[in-house]
């Protein structure tokens, strides 16, 4: 099982996981986004920027 | 034509976009995913994405615009398009759009100065709302209750912001019944809608709204339907404000969200979204 990088919690992730799939840390909350699914990798999702959105 | 390839253009696969990648799935649908962090386009030639359509669910709206751009210009279908994105992406364009239809919106004002904008707060009379050209999820949207508040907000947009801040777009403020209508067009039809609550005056399911099925009547229906082809046509979620006058479009979003909306309606959404792009993937 992959870790929170931010955290180092253990994060579960369904394994219809999807490359840029973003996921939640159970434990501090961080938004992780799916690096790679082969080998499960998790990084810290971008902040939010000016353009995001709908 | 054989079965279409479907391209997703993303880079963050929210719910949204896992619903549409498992919408596609069921029908059987080959899709690629269109990773906008990885893309380089190569202005001079076609980009050979080996799809017969675009979905462009896109985060960042300026990532979305300029690979649509690239993409209609080589022909290449996309869902939106490029004028669709443009106007959506821009309140000031949204509002011009509604504008020259004829479609009721709330009353707006564009200034340049801090002295011009609030010059035209004041006709507006307070409570008025100062948004951003470009922004979604409420962010950066202030109620500007009285004249001190007024200043206070242009001065600190003016010396803080960058250039597109000191572009000010002001409306006028909608009493509404403690809701908003969020509308969902495809084509030419209003499939869905619901209405947002929130105690906050701000009503967005990002900032807290909660969600309920709102019937779609034929008024509703025929106002997001007009505004939806006012702004280009696609796949569009439509704003709409209940005000004592009626309603009210307030804004159009191009790249909809719609993960509260789908038990909340009854409603499978994403699939209504991917015959509307199998349509245009064979025209």
């Amino acid at each position: 099982m992959p870790s929170c990088p931010e955290c180092d919690a253990a994060v579960s992730v369904g394994t219809d996981a999807v490359k840029g799939e973003v996921v939640a840390c159970p434990d501090c909350g961080a938004e992780l986004e799916v690096r790679e699914t082969a080998s499960l990798t998790l990084a810290l999702a971008p902040e939010a920027q000016e353009d995001w959105g709908e | 034509m054989s079965d279409p390839v479907v391209g997703i253009l993303l880079s963050r696969v929210r719910v949204e976009e896992k619903l549409l990648l498992e919408s596609l799935e069921r029908r059987g649908v080959r899709t690629k995913i269109i990773d906008d962090r990885q893309l380089v386009l190569r202005l001079e030639e076609r980009p050979d994405l080996g799809v017969d359509v675009v979905l462009e669910r896109c985060i960042q709206h300026s990532r979305a615009l300029y690979a649509l751009a690239v993409f209609e210009t080589y022909g290449i279908p996309t869902v939106n398009t490029f004028e669709v994105a443009d106007v959506c992406g821009n309140k000031l364009l949204t509002t011009m759009r509604l504008i020259r239809d004829g479609i009721p919106s709330p009353r707006t004002r564009l200034a340049f100065t801090p002295e011009s904008a609030l010059a035209a707060v004041e006709e507006l009379s307070y409570p008025a709302v100062l948004k951003p050209l470009v922004g979604s999820w409420g962010r950066l949207i202030s109620k500007v209750n009285d004249r001190d508040a007024a200043e206070s907000i242009l001065e600190h947009k003016d010396v803080l912001g960058t250039y597109m801040h000191s572009i000010y777009y002001l409306q006028e403020y909608v009493r509404k019944p403690g809701r908003d209508i969020r509308a969902f067009v495809v084509g030419d039809e209003t499939i869905a809608a619901i209405y947002r609550a929130s105690e906050h005056w701000i009503t967005n399911t990002a900032r807290g709204g909660v969600a309920t099925n709102c019937p779609v009547t034929p008024e509703l229906n025929d106002l997001c339907v007009r505004a939806a082809r006012a702004v280009g046509g696609g796949v569009v979620a439509v704003d709409v404000l209940e005000s004592s006058a009626g309603l009210l479009v307030n804004e159009v979003n191009y790249t909809m969200e719609f993960r509260n909306s789908i038990e909340t309606t009854g409603l499978d959404i994403p699939a209504r979204v991917v015959d509307h792009v199998l349509a245009v993937a064979r025209r």
